[in-house]
């Protein structure tokens, strides 16, 4: 992926080219103000004043930059009888979401390891199975799932919570890995094998090292899963160990008193920023990721 | 690490028990979804309140859409068997929870506190199950009222507040004539049936409201004062503006605040909004009952469900005894706009909406013209409301006649039953 | 030691099952095992809670006698149908526009990728603003002049779900748009080398050479997109809540508000039932076509 390809159907020179060349950027750049439009929305509101806002237009920017509304969100804006903003609970959503991620994406790596390079009957049975999972709405597995954590004593508690994110992110991890290991060339793992390492030691020391791209889609898709999760958070936590898209909730959807459009747009945007920073910086290493084992699929 | 611990600890309630001995004045957990202004304030007070006896207050709001996120945690948690120890849930929804055997009850308290006498029968009957108390009212809201604007009336030339729907109409075509939005309204189903509820309660009366809305009676339900309702609703939808759709309340009660708007039609929680704005009532708004001799009652109320642990137990009992405490309901109705569930409370410290809906509410236990509310869960469980909610809110987005809206509602309504 | 070294030989033969075995035990329980559980609470009398006493049918009469669930149907179809066409388009030609050495490319990736990482709690505001014709598109088309535009989807309960259709796609056509330039980029050269020696246009190099060999992407691609519109659920909450009505109800929302709202357990479990029998009756079919083409 070093060198630059040769791809693309428009290389000629000449004013076709450029003609070219001139509809293409305007695509694009038609579909960036698409996608960019409404979180532009979102932060230029965000810095209006509430009087602005009223009596604004959606798309004017702001006439004078005001952060209030984010320091509010941040750590004063009330959510029932506290008052301390978002901060505290984006602590809760960072100590579920972490080894939720780093629990799943290991066992869907080493599954899908299992079922690409150690083929045995009924692999494909298998990972039809599972991936059928990935299927069911979680509204239909609520109720179950309470008394699945009350029974184990995890109801109410953040590894519960774990727990629940891990089972139903395997899906989509061995659905990523199993992609990835079946671009893999057999002859490296059978090359391992004479050398008579086994299942373990061939995962570990020759596998798993050269499945980064894959480590990246995988942990890019479980953390915005399981970071943007409300259903399972809103059921399986109390109170002070609600995530941060709870908060959020409690937040946004007050059902009375005035809205204040600022502190909301502020307080979306906070909660979103772990994600939205893992999509940027990641971002590059995502579509390398994907493309190593995307085609053979 | 040690903070997963603590949540453990405060989460395994049962456990807690074994280990907080030590406090004086048991552990509450309180599942509750007034998370905003005045709401979050007043519930602020109940919390006060219990920690100045030496309690221990967990508190866990979920917000959003009435309750509908809360009351999935709570079934998620009675399924895991680790209820809270007090629950925002109100109406027949009670009485559900209560044939679940998932309620405890207060009796004890309640006979202490002499609540029979202090509450309106009516209320009283939703919060018992089987003669004994599982559930303690903070409030009362009216549902039927009118606010207005008196500046778009005055531009309007409309001189005084209606007192029939023919008055109402009149009233309203005048504003639409000034260019004015005669009715702010949101299109959210509850709302919807807000305004189903106060045209039945006005063209019916309050015996036909009973029969058709509490009693689900199917001759009422296909009767031509039905169609009759559901005329006076296919005008009212004439007076809205075209961008109600989704519309937040609140947003309904600022369009009326600024004047763009004659009327909005919802319970007097649209006072707090006001008053919140620094509005005074009499003068930047006025409020007046909805056409009709009668009073849709709301009420919040605490549930009390199955907690063990002599520190949940008498947590809760501590709880239900400072809700139905008069200091209690004076404050906490200061601060949300409602007036106090316990007729006995002294509202010189109220506003003139308050106090007129007081009256109200006494004279309609007088002349048996308190009713519960369809459209707040306090008259029908929720199946049946559900199916009303689908029915008027269908009506209300599309062109369907009122014979077939009637024809529909009573057919639905005998599904769910 | 013998044989003691021949049963490590043999547990070493196993491996691969025994690791396997316990991912399968865990869908076995908590997908398969839960949806027997949501089925036989169909088949009973369950309201606010649970109820284990068998009622027969009843559940599915009263769920295909209730009016809304048509409507939650149909917009299923016409939302799985229309969400995942075009934003398989829209991912196909911006991954190849893309695609086309643009110096840019990091940026403009970035920009297509993003609305996947934010949650709709967190953009259903913003959405419901841009669409409402009184605050979004409408009035700002009418202040510029065009005094008789309108744009009033969100509010009209025939187009509505449409507006939902926009939303989705905006959230999840750069995903699409990643795992398609992902595929273009694996492509061979020599592929396109030889289509170029055989005089073939831009045109038919991609749509006969290069999409074809993106099979597999494809089934990702399908699959990630189904299970976003199947459980579309944030998104019909956060933008109509369901209506003008419940013009919007699809069948998540559906069980959700049956479910936990109007405390008809039952209903909702039939109705989760129906809809796992849909997704079973569309999805398996398509899974094992692929499988079968992919898997040697």
């Amino acid at each position: 992926m070093k060198e630059r390809r040769i791809s693309g159907i428009v290389q000629r020179r000449g004013p076709r080219h450029v003609l070219m060349r001139g509809l293409l950027f305007a695509i694009l750049l038609l579909f960036c103000a698409y996608y960019l439009v409404p979180l532009v929305v979102m932060i230029s509101t965000s810095l209006k004043s509430l009087a602005e806002i009223r009596e604004g237009s959606l798309l004017s920017l702001p006439q004078t930059l005001d952060f209030s509304a984010w320091t509010k969100a941040w750590s004063a804006a009330c959510v029932g009888v506290r008052c301390d903003g978002l901060a505290p609970y984006v602590w809760n959503s960072v100590l579920m979401t972490v080894p939720a991620v780093a629990i799943s994406t290991f066992l869907g790596a080493l599954n899908g390891y299992a079922l690409t390079k150690w083929r045995f009957p009924g692999a494909d049975w298998i990972f039809a199975l599972v991936l059928f999972g990935a299927f069911i709405p979680f509204q239909v597995v609520l109720l179950p799932m309470a008394r699945t954590l009350g029974f184990l004593g995890l109801a109410g508690t953040v590894p519960g919570l774990i727990l629940v994110h891990s089972v139903y992110g395997l899906a989509f991890t061995t659905l990523f890995f199993r992609n990835f290991f079946i671009g893999v060339s057999n002859g490296i793992v059978q090359a391992a094998m004479v050398d008579g390492a086994g299942f373990f030691g061939i995962f570990f020391r020759v596998v798993l090292p050269m499945s980064i791209p894959a480590i990246v889609v995988t942990v890019i898709w479980q953390f915005t899963q399981i970071w943007n999760d409300f259903l399972f958070g809103v059921a399986f936590t109390i109170g002070d160990s609600n995530p941060v898209t709870v908060a959020l909730n409690n937040v946004v959807n007050t059902s009375t008193g005035v809205k204040q459009y600022n502190v909301d747009m502020a307080a979306a945007i906070i909660a979103g920023l772990p994600t939205l920073a893992v999509y940027v910086i990641a971002g590059a290493y995502f579509v390398r990721g994907l493309s190593a084992g995307a085609i053979k699929g | 690490m040690l903070r997963i611990d603590k949540l453990m600890l405060a989460a395994a309630l049962s456990c807690a028990a074994l280990a907080g001995g030590a406090r004086a004045d048991g552990t509450v957990e309180v599942l509750h979804w007034w998370t905003s202004g005045g709401e979050a304030k007043a519930v602020g007070e109940l919390k006060q309140a219990f920690e100045a006896e030496g309690g221990k207050w967990i508190d866990s709001p979920i917000a959003g859409g009435g309750g509908d996120a809360a009351m999935t945690a709570l079934r998620a948690r009675v399924m895991a068997g680790n209820p809270p120890t007090a629950v925002q849930l109100k109406g027949p929804g009670i009485q559900e929870w209560a044939e679940q055997g998932a309620l405890n009850d207060v009796q004890d308290v309640a006979e202490v506190g002499n609540w029979d006498s202090v509450l309106p029968p009516a209320l009283a009957k939703i919060m018992k199950y089987e003669g004994k108390y599982v559930a303690a009212p903070v409030n009362i809201h009216r549902v039927d009222w009118i606010w207005a604007s008196p500046e778009a009336l005055k531009k309007a030339g409309v001189e005084a507040m209606p007192t029939t729907w023919e008055e109402f109409n009149a009233a309203a075509d005048k504003l639409q004539d000034a260019g004015l939005i005669a009715l702010a309204h949101g299109g959210q189903p509850w709302q919807d049936a807000t305004l189903f509820e106060t045209v039945v309660l006005g063209i019916g009366g309050a015996d036909f409201y009973r029969k058709a809305l509490v009693e689900l009676d199917d001759a009422a339900l296909r009767s031509d004062t039905m169609i009759a309702s559901f005329d006076q609703l296919r005008k009212l939808r004439s007076y809205v503006d075209p961008n109600f759709s989704g519309r937040d309340w609140n947003l309904a009660t600022g369009m009326v605040m600024r004047g763009e708007a004659g009327f909005q039609i919802m319970g007097d929680w649209a006072k707090g909004e006001f008053l919140a704005a620094g509005k005074v009532p009499g003068e930047d708004f006025l409020c007046a009952s909805t056409p009709g001799n009668g009073f849709i009652l709301n009420s919040d109320s605490f549930t009390f469900f199955k907690v063990s642990g002599e520190d949940n137990l008498k947590g809760q009992k501590v709880l239900a005894r400072l809700i139905m405490s008069p200091e209690f309901q004076k404050v906490f109705n200061l601060a949300k706009g409602s007036i106090p569930a316990r007729t006995d409370v002294p509202l010189d410290d109220f506003d003139i909406c308050a106090k007129r809906s007081h009256e109200d509410l006494l004279a309609a236990i007088e002349n048996d013209t308190l009713v519960p509310s369809m459209a707040h869960e306090m008259a029908v469980p929720r199946s049946v409301r559900g199916e009303f909610l689908d029915l008027v809110t269908q009506f209300f987005n599309s062109d369907m006649s009122s014979q077939d809206a009637t024809t529909r509602l009573a057919d639905a309504v005998q599904r769910a039953m | 030691m013998q044989s003691g070294s021949r049963l490590s030989a043999r547990l070493e033969r196993r491996l691969p099952q025994l690791v396997v075995s316990p991912l399968f035990a865990v869908s076995l329980f908590f997908v398969y095992g839960f949806i027997l559980w949501t089925a036989y609470i169909s088949f009973t009398k369950s309201g606010v809670m649970p109820n284990y006493t068998f009622d027969g049918l009843a559940q599915y009469q009263r769920l295909w006698n209730t009016p809304r669930w048509y409507v939650a149907i149909r917009n299923l179809f016409v939302f799985t149908a229309l969400f995942i066409s075009i934003s398989l388009a829209i991912g196909i030609l911006l991954a190849v526009l893309l695609d086309q050495r643009v110096r840019i490319e990091g940026v403009i990736r970035t920009i297509y990728l993003y609305p996947m990482a934010l949650s709709f709690i967190v953009t259903g505001t913003v959405w419901k603003w841009i669409l409402n014709p009184g605050l979004g598109i409408e009035r700002l088309v009418r202040q510029a002049g065009f005094e008789n535009f309108t744009f009033d989807w969100l509010v009209n309960p025939d187009y509505a779900i449409y507006t939902v259709v926009m939303a989705a796609v905006w959230q999840s056509s750069g995903y699409a748009m990643a795992l398609f330039l992902a595929g273009l980029r694996s492509v061979d050269d020599e592929v396109l080398k030889a289509a170029a020696i055989d005089g073939a246009g831009p045109w038919r190099t991609y749509t006969g050479i290069v999409l074809p060999m993106l099979r597999p992407v494809f089934l990702s691609t399908v699959i990630i997109l189904a299970h976003l519109a199947i459980k579309s659920f944030d998104l019909v909450i956060a933008l109509t809540g369901g209506g003008p009505g419940y013009a919007t109800d699809m069948p998540a929302t559906f069980m959700y508000a049956f479910a936990f709202q109007r405390s008809e357990l039952g209903v909702a479990a039939a109705s989760a039932t129906m809809m796992l029998m849909t997704v079973v009756a569309i999805i398996v079919p398509y899974l094992y076509s692929e499988l079968r083409k992919t898997a040697g």
